[in-house]
């Protein structure tokens, strides 16, 4: 259940996203979903590709700093209450989320939160339990 | 083990009255043959004559940097130009750059003092010493490369640069002792975890690291990243070159200077007043057997404080303790004096942080900033904000603690700030004085 995600460290200067995007570009690497989190000196560009390994290996060789963390996709009814559904169940179970970023998936009528748990696997039991659809990471890769 | 059992070892009274003959014949040397030194010592109202005791020295005025530049290129040289040998320069980031010329004799005191120094540094004949000290008109490189042949090792005159040469050199040629900056040595360790390389597998015993400051907690890491004995040494060009003093092996606490051949002397920077045993203050450093360019009482800039407490290794030289600066090194930031060495020891003692810095110091309003940057590592990395977040206040606060003054950390992408292969540059002073 759970999704691989990397994360990049970006110092804040013009040109670096740019440059993350063209390695990975060129490296034939498509981005499934990113999120980037930024304070006034640098931020943090978190991705879930179609080949993580990859995309690691040809970033770590253009000198960024890259890491690998798990994080949990979880399907969402695309309409009002959708996600406070969710946050409502994880909250019940005193379960903490580090961050979150959504997107919306292209067919069905179903968007994707991708969040970060500070206890991933307690949050996995507590959604199954409670019968949230959590997507499998080959799903979101090939998706 | 000594090169030179005999001077090296000669005990105090015998030494002070060696100093003192030969300084006093420095003395006539240089008011016969140097129209600055006469024009300077007659402004003072002083003979040659007036030092009887070692003692007298603290009368003679001081030479600078800038009485040097004034005589450039050759004015200070006390022997004519035929009989100069040699020629070397320091750069010249701030003018011109100062000249210095070596007599014959001044290359072979040289190349005996520079073997002295290996010696010390406990390597011997038979080593294989790969000197990545820049050859040319630096003295590093050339320095080194004559003691090393006079002390009987194999030299591997490999200059600087080309890193990945180098590491393959050593590799394959089994270099056992390493001389070249401190910071050059760990952008080495760094290159060579990239060339699949581990120095726990080289032969090197020892590295003879100098040329710039660094701190203790920088001798830990090289140690452990190297995997050798790290050996401080002393010297610049307007006095020698490498060589004019060096720790030894054994006790690795200060740096003999080797007192037969120059007399140090500790000052208040600001005053000029002698400073006693034990206090930091500005190094003096006055040559006693120099024929090429003989200086009297040259002001360093360089800070550390003097010891004359016998040593475990049985040499009865004094000892300068590590440079901690150097007074025009010294920023003074919101009236606080802080030196790019006491923020590197904080930085180093950060598990995770490499110690490849640069200080940005700026003046917004009337109000000095200072910016400390610093790289992040794989080590360090995190994907939460708040963590990296931590790791910035971390840096500030144990640099609030150690040095009182207040900074900004900024984190940058690794291997961004720039290497060098030579002096390291730590230092951006944006600051407009008025």
């Amino acid at each position: 259940m759970k999704v691989e995600q990397i994360s990049i460290f970006i110092e804040n200067k013009s040109g670096r996203l740019a440059e993350i995007t063209r390695v990975l570009s060129d490296a034939g690497i498509n981005i499934r979903a990113l999120s980037l989190a930024d304070t006034s000196d640098f931020g943090i560009l978190r991705l879930i590709v179609n080949n993580g390994a990859k995309a690691t290996e040809v970033l770590k060789e253009k000198g960024f700093t890259v890491s690998k963390t798990e994080v949990v996709a979880v399907e969402v009814p695309d309409r009002p209450g959708g996600l406070s559904a969710i946050l409502q169940a994880l909250d019940k179970d005193s379960i903490n989320v580090e961050y979150m970023y959504a997107f919306v998936e292209r067919c069905g009528g179903n968007a994707v939160i991708i969040f970060r748990f500070d206890e991933t696997d307690k949050a996995i039991a507590s959604l199954q339990a409670q019968n949230f659809n959590m997507l499998e990471g080959n799903r979101i890769y090939n998706m | 083990m000594f090169f030179n059992e005999e001077f090296e070892t000669l005990p105090r009274p015998a030494l002070e009255a060696l100093q003192l003959k030969r300084l006093q014949s420095t003395l006539e040397r240089v008011y016969a043959n140097v129209p600055f030194y006469k024009a300077s010592f007659d402004a003072a109202g002083i003979k040659p004559s007036i030092v009887t005791h070692l003692q007298d020295l603290q009368k003679l005025p001081f030479t600078t940097k800038q009485d040097m530049r004034n005589s450039y290129p050759y004015g200070l040289f006390a022997a004519p130009m035929d009989e100069i040998v040699r020629i070397h320069a320091s750069s010249g980031t701030t003018g011109k750059p100062t000249v210095v010329g070596y007599t014959r004799k001044d290359i072979t005191t040289w190349s005996e003092l520079m073997a002295r120094s290996f010696v010390a540094a406990g390597a011997h004949k038979g080593d294989i010493i790969h000197n990545a000290y820049g050859y040319g008109l630096f003295t590093g490189g050339l320095g080194a490369h004559y003691g090393a042949e006079l002390l009987g090792a194999s030299v591997i005159p490999i200059s600087g640069g080309n890193t990945k040469r180098q590491i393959m050199i050593m590799q394959d040629f089994g270099s056992t002792v390493l001389t070249c900056t401190p910071s050059y040595s760990l952008f080495m360790a760094e290159e060579s975890q990239a060339e699949g390389v581990d120095f726990k597998n080289l032969k090197l015993r020892v590295g003879i690291f100098g040329a710039e400051p660094w701190s203790e907690a920088m001798r830990t890491e090289i140690e452990n990243k190297l995997n050798l004995s790290a050996i401080d040494i002393y010297g610049l060009s307007e006095i020698m070159g490498p060589g004019v003093a060096i720790e030894c092996i054994e006790a690795k606490r200060g740096l003999h200077i080797w007192e037969d051949h120059f007399i140090p002397e500790i000052i208040n920077p600001l005053t000029g007043e002698l400073l006693p045993e034990g206090e930091k203050g500005e190094l003096v450093i006055t040559t006693i057997t120099k024929q090429g360019i003989p200086l009297i009482r040259y002001r360093t800039r360089d800070i550390t404080s003097l010891t004359y407490e016998p040593c475990v290794c049985g040499r009865t030289h004094a000892r300068i303790a590590r440079m901690s600066g150097r007074s025009d090194d010294m920023l003074i930031i919101r009236g606080v004096n802080v030196f790019p060495s006491q923020i590197e020891s904080v930085l180093v003692g950060i598990e995770g942080i490499e110690p490849h810095y640069m200080l940005i110091v700026d003046r917004l309003g009337t109000l000095d900033t200072l910016t400390v940057q610093v790289e992040i590592s794989e080590l360090l990395f995190s994907d939460e904000i708040k963590v990296l977040q931590a790791l910035s206040r971390r840096v500030e606060k144990e640099i609030k603690d150690m040095l009182g003054v207040t900074c900004t950390a900024k984190l940058v992408e690794p291997k961004t700030i720039q290497r060098s292969e030579g002096k390291a540059q730590r230092v951006i002073d944006n600051r407009k004085l008025v």
